[in-house]
């Protein structure tokens, strides 16, 4: 057990064997972007409050912001790039094309990944409440939110 | 790269965690779930020499009961304390107070010692030990030793964890027939609250005894009311009876002003989340009284 500055890094990302050497204190968010190419993965406030950065650490939503890079030897990360391989993200993603729940698309990333983990997670009936709570962690600052959560609901109510 | 260097270790057991605590003193800084601290240190508010990310220690995960109390280790993630069935059914305000913090992503991540070892004055945890009398175990080169809540918390962001420990468990009495409120104002859902408080007290007959009320928010800690706690148990339990309480709580209060609310501001909101939590304990205890006599 010694202290290290840099170390390698040794993950899965969407499913795929990712090895860096890595100074220790590349953030997750940094690390998914810039070594594992995952561009979906923004940074916005880089604090932990907007959300953009939302990743699925073993199927669980958090900020990859918030987070080492080597923190994640021994976890699957999954990004957009994964989501979007699977069928219900692409539903997510014809919703969110059908109710206009995007503009600029910087936030997209992390709403569809909190509602993914919602609609493959959450016990039936999902509320309305859930999907506010689900969405709440999210900020986005083109559409008003009303979209979204429109898009939400038809995922809600479509889903199977 | 936002943070500052540092140097980065991740010791296998507790006892190695507090080798690194004793040997680097005050440039080691511990990793949790890092929902506070990784933001201080991407804002380089926060300059550590060496992080010792605890996250391996999966021995200081879990929740148990043993006899009259609830065991739960310092690594337990939030999440879980909001699910938890045990801490539904036997520390449902602990359930209830977490589900306010930030968001279900930081709930994922974050836990409940990290939560209490930063000592936010804002921050629900700190304000729900407070409220149920646990204690807090932490353990240094000399053992293990326990501070109730109300001592653990010193000021903002400052606790009674000397250089070289770690906490590592919180222990929570279960008392029967409680009945409860908590309640927070934010700007927006997830924000730090600008004022909270939490009511607590056990039913006997038609009376409320071992009253709790505690403020989060307002002052530089967790503040436990004896005053607003005597009028709570005292006087006769009504809606009306909300305005006193509420009015008592609030009574010599030291608030501080700041960029978020000024000090008159958020005196009168905590008076006002009193008063609501106050009616929640009140309308739980009017439902199991009525539950009582339906089924008598």
């Amino acid at each position: 057990m010694q202290p290290q500055r840099r170390t390698i890094v040794t993950t899965a990302v969407n499913g795929t064997p990712v090895e860096t050497l890595l100074d220790v204190r590349t953030t997750l968010a940094d690390f998914l972007r810039e070594e594992a190419g995952c561009t979906s993965v923004h940074l916005g406030c880089e604090h932990g409050v907007c959300g953009a950065c939302t990743v699925l650490l073993d199927g669980l939503p958090v900020r990859s912001c918030l987070r080492l890079a080597v923190q994640a030897v021994g976890h699957e990360i999954t990004t957009l790039e994964g989501v979007m391989q699977t069928e219900r993200g692409k539903t997510i993603g014809r919703a969110f094309v059908e109710q206009f729940a995007m503009q600029c698309g910087f936030c997209t990333a992390g709403f569809a990944l909190s509602l993914y983990h919602l609609l493959e997670n959450a016990p039936e009936p999902i509320t309305d409440q859930d999907i506010h709570e689900t969405l709440g962690g999210h900020i986005c600052r083109c559409t008003g939110y009303v979209s979204i959560v429109e898009a939400a609901k038809r995922l809600r109510d479509q889903r199977g | 790269m936002k943070p500052a260097p540092f140097e980065y270790i991740a010791p296998e057991s507790v006892e190695q965690v507090v080798e690194v605590l004793v040997q680097y003193g005050d440039e080691a800084k511990i990793l949790a779930g890092g929902q506070s601290l990784m933001p201080l240190l991407n804002m380089r508010l926060a300059t550590p020499g060496i992080i010792v990310d605890i996250n391996g220690l999966n021995e200081l995960s879990y929740i148990r009961q043993e006899g009259e109390h609830l065991h739960i280790g310092a690594l337990t993630r939030q999440y879980r304390l909001e699910r938890d069935a045990r801490i539904r059914q036997t520390v449902p305000v602990l359930a209830a107070a977490t589900r306010l913090i930030g968001h279900p992503p930081i709930r994922y991540a974050g836990t409940i010692g990290g939560s209490l070892a930063h000592a936010d004055p804002a921050a629900e945890l700190p304000a729900a030990m407070c409220a149920l009398g646990a204690e807090l175990s932490v353990v240094g080169l000399s053992g293990a030793r326990s501070i109730p809540a109300v001592d653990f918390f010193q000021g903002p962001l400052s606790t009674a964890v000397r250089p070289g420990e770690l906490l590592t468990e919180v222990r929570i009495p279960i008392r029967k027939n409680v009945v409860w409120g908590v309640r927070e104002y934010t700007r927006r859902a997830g924000d730090f609250a600008l004022a909270g408080a939490i009511i607590l007290a056990e039913m006997e007959e038609d009376r409320w005894v071992n009253g709790r009320v505690v403020l989060f928010g307002v002052e530089d800690r967790p503040l436990r009311v004896s005053h607003a706690e005597a009028v709570l148990t005292q006087r006769a339990l009504s809606d009306d009876q909300a305005d006193v309480v509420a009015a008592s709580a609030v009574t010599g209060l030291d608030c501080h002003t700041d960029l978020h609310a000024s000090a008159g501001y958020r005196k009168q909101l905590a008076r006002v989340m009193v008063k609501r939590a106050y009616l929640d304990a009140l309308a739980m205890w009017d439902g199991k009284r009525e539950n009582a006599a339906g089924s008598a």
